[in-house]
Formats: C-alpha cells, structure tokens, sequence
C-alpha cells in the first residue's frame, strides 16, 4: 500500500524571523500556525491531528500538548517528534500516515522556537551540543556542533579532494539566493574569499560555513489529496517520502562520509516513481555547508565525492541545472528545516517571485538531523 | 590549571568497569562472547547480536587517526583556555572507533592516517581520559 500523492500540503506560514525581545517558543509556533491556516482558508477547529517539534529554550516535557492547549485546540492526534533537525519533514512523514491511517483528517505541522529572543548564542551553541554529543564519550572532549560536523568535512576533504572553496560556495550561492527573499535574516553578499577568512570555528569549517542561530516559526497543513481539492491553494501533492538513520553519535557513525539520506532518498524515489533527473529544485538541510555536499551525493543527484566539483560548476545556482535553498537557506535565511518545505511548497505553486525557478513542477526536500544521524527526504508535486 | 567546570564522565552501571580500567590507565573495550565482535562504548547488550554474555579486552592503545578537527571555537568557557585544541575519531587499531583529543602534537601537524597511542589525563574526580598522542 502505497502513501504516493494521497496527501497534499494545502497551507504554509511562517514568522519574521527578526528577534523580539521577549517573544516566545509558543508564540512563533501560535503565530506560524494561524499564517497557515490563513493560507489554507481553513479554521483551527479543522485540525484534528497536532505534530511540534521541540524547544532548547522552554522546554516542556509534552511540547506538543502544550501547543495544542495555547491553541485551544483537542486533537484526536497529537505528538512531538525529536529527531533533531530531521524533525520537520519527519513530522510530514507522520502527518501523511496518519491521514492514510485513518487516524486524522487534517494535521497541523508546527516547528519554531525562540532562539536568539530567549537565549543568548553560548547558551544555544552549549544546549545543542548538550543533545547531540555523547555525554560519556564526547562531551569531556571539548566537541561542539560544528566540530562534530568539521569531522565529517575533514574526512570528505581526504577522501574525495573536497576543498575549502567548494565548501564555501554552497554558503555564496545561498547568500545570493537569500538577497531575494525579502525576509532573510542575512542582506549582505558574500564571496568565496570571504567565508575563508571568516572566523574559524573547528577546521575546517569558518563561521560562514555554520548556519544562522535564530528564532523561527514555520507551519504546514496537510490533508488528503481528496480534501485538499476544496482548498483555496493549489494543493503540493507528497508524491514520495522516506527516512534512513545510521547512527547517533558521529564516533559510532559507521560512514563518516555517507548517510543515511542515501536510504531515505532511495525510498522517496521509490514511492514517486522518480529519480534524481526529474527534480527542478531541491531544498537540503543546510546546517553547515559540508552537509548540503553530503547531501547532493546520498540523494543521488551527483556520484559520492563529485558534490564538491558540482556545486563550484554553478550547478546549483537560481540558473543552475540543480537550484538550491532558493530562499537562501540555514545558512543566510532563517534556521529550521520547515522553511526547505515551505519554500519547496512556493516554488511549486509559482508564488516564490524572483526567486522562482520557471516551471518547478518537482520539488526534493531534506531535513536531518543529530550529526548526519537522523534523515527525512520528501518529494513533492505541484500538479 | 583547574579542570573542574569541563563536563566530565559520570559513570553508570554499564560503563563503570570501563572508566576503572581508564583510572589504572587501561583502555578496555567490550567483547561478546556469543558472536566475538568487539564494541565501544560499552553497553548492556552486544550491538551486534544482542547478547549479554560480554567480557573486557585491554585494548592495545595503539591506532590511527580517522578524522580531526581543530577548535577554535570552545562548547563553553571550561574549554577557552586550551584553544587552539584537536579533536578527533581514532579507530583502534582493534577496529572500533572513539571520540578523543590529540595530544602532545601541534594542532596543525595532525594529519588525517596519522599513527596515535593512548595517553590517559588524570582529570580528576576519580576520573581520567584516554587521549592520544603521536607515536
């Protein structure tokens, strides 16, 4: 039994991302939530499955309950998911079955915390790695993020002649893209030479090949295909999804290199009866550049190793054969992988304005999460 | 130099026989019984076949450098003091792979292949870390 375009994303909201002092984890998932379902022209009394994410910031044992009763809302369907930065696909993943399953009719996808209004960026580089590194066993080594991630680059860079330039251009070509959108965090062009002399982080990896530390806000409905025809959007049809995950913690990784987006590529593709050549454009969890390589390579759109010549080509830029985080990503946008679905979304609905790749009609979505640990991949269709 | 505020190790019932060998300066991985493959960390089951039956093995110390990265960005300010500083995935050279530091090196002499052999720093409380040097 196949889950193949039977569900259909039919609203998207998000929130400006700019900090508010004192805003709160709840009130951008509460503000991202009524955005979308302005967007669907639908009430909160039409939902009837929840699904949140969680907060580093204020967090509650049962976020997702906790946002149903800010909402006023009862679910028959309610649950957090925490997969780390895999969650937001991962929840369309869930929203999906569940519709098949019979056990909701219209499922609210919410992810959004208040990152830089609640937290200062120690404590937020210092909680992330709390959750991600091995207490026991990485953790007494002085890791972080982003030295967990520069393992892998370090690694990609011996194996297959990767080089800090390509690395850096994946954050160029996603600064270019975020010029475009008026609601990126990150206005300022960049080059190749200045993501090299930015900071260094942990080799070898620089401040500009790090992702943004933000709030964000981000909300989808989704529903069956059936429903989704009465909606006032043109519904973007699931037509494939997957998950894959290889491991926790990066020391247990069985590949430094590859991840398990190569199996949740392979049964996205698989579901939509597609492959990599028939995607228009593709939104990959940008949390560090070496990631978005990675990335390219696992879901099979280059071979492993040849991400890096790939995306020096200019193959994933606005003009490219393969454009990429048309937004501007993670990496200039706003944190959260629910913008890589909601701009996905856009595009296939012609609505993402001088950004807009001429007619998208495909669209491939990844989240992932922990340390390359956690994997979600979406494929979707705007007919 | 106090090392006081860094996150140290607090054992549990399954790795506690683990950071003891570390405190005699032994690095000791687990081995099944059932199915001979050898694991760290040390858990309650085996990964491989989920036996219970496990035994320790003394590690030879000695292995090789799989991936590194140097910090200059600490987690937190426990850390600040020993920036520039390597972390990275040694794999043994009984084939399992752990978190660590490289020591007693240069950060930037590090090389990805390069021959390491464990050191131990007595961190204190009770507890002391395998490390690796250049051998």
């Amino acid at each position: 039994m196949s889950c193949s375009r039977s569900v259909a994303i039919v609203g998207i909201g998000e929130v400006d991302p700019r900090p508010v002092p004192g805003r709160t984890s709840l009130a951008l998932n509460a503000l991202a939530t009524k955005a979308a379902l302005a967007d669907a022209g639908l009430r909160k009394e039409d939902i009837d499955g929840v699904l949140t994410g969680y907060s580093l910031v204020e967090p509650y044992g049962m976020y997702s309950s906790v946002l149903c009763e800010y909402l006023g809302i009862q679910p028959r369907y309610n649950a957090e998911i925490t997969v780390g930065g895999a969650t937001p696909c991962t929840m369309v993943c869930h929203a999906a079955a569940a519709i098949v399953a019979g056990l909701a009719d219209t499922v609210l996808v919410a992810w959004g915390d208040n990152r830089a209004s609640g937290a200062s960026r120690d404590a937020i580089v210092s909680r992330v790695v709390d959750v991600a590194g091995h207490p026991q066993f990485e953790h007494p080594y002085g890791v972080l993020i982003a030295s967990l991630y520069a393992l892998i680059a370090q690694r990609h860079m011996h194996e297959y002649c990767t080089t800090p330039e390509q690395l850096a251009r994946v954050a160029v070509t996603c600064r270019e893209h975020a010029l475009l959108n008026e609601y990126a965090l990150m206005r300022q062009p960049i080059t190749v030479s200045d993501v090299l002399r930015s900071k260094p982080i942990a080799t070898p990896l620089h401040m500009l090949d790090c992702c943004l530390v933000s709030d964000y806000g981000g909300a989808v409905i989704v529903t069956s295909a059936e429903r989704a025809r009465d909606r006032r959007q043109q519904p973007v049809h699931i037509a494939g999804m997957g998950e894959g995950h290889t491991h926790e913690h990066i020391s247990q990784a069985p590949s430094l290199t590859t991840s398990g987006a190569k199996r949740s590529g392979e049964l996205a593709f698989r579901m939509a009866g597609m492959r990599p050549s028939d995607v228009d454009v593709v939104e990959l969890y940008d949390c560090f550049t070496i990631t978005v390589l990675v990335e390219l390579e696992d879901l099979g759109f280059v071979e492993k190793g040849a991400a890096g010549p790939f995306v020096e080509s200019g193959a994933i830029d606005l003009g490219g054969s393969l454009p990429l985080n048309t937004y501007g990503g993670m990496l200039s946008a706003v944190n959260g992988g629910i913008f890589h679905i909601i701009e996905a979304v856009r595009q296939l609905r012609g609505e993402a304005g001088p950004r807009q790749v001429a007619g998208a009609r495909t669209a491939l979505v990844h989240n992932e999460g922990g340390i390359l640990s956690t994997n979600a991949t979406l494929i979707l269709t705007g007919d | 130099m106090s090392d006081q505020q860094k996150p140290l190790p607090v054992p549990t019932a399954e790795t506690r026989v683990y950071w003891e060998g570390c405190r005699r300066h032994e690095l000791l991985l687990q081995r099944c019984r059932a199915c001979g493959r050898l694991q760290f960390y040390p858990r309650a089951v085996c990964a491989t076949c989920l036996a219970e039956d496990l035994e320790w093995a003394k590690s030879s110390g000695r292995g090789t450098v799989y991936s590194y990265s140097v910090v200059y960005r600490p987690p937190s300010n426990a850390f600040a003091s020993d920036v520039p500083y390597v972390t990275a995935i040694v794999e043994l050279e009984e084939g399992v792979r752990m978190m660590s530091n490289v020591v007693d090196c240069p950060p930037d002499a590090v090389r990805i292949g390069m021959p390491v052999s464990v050191t131990f720093d007595d961190a204190g409380d009770d507890i002391a870390l395998p490390k690796f040097r250049p051998s």
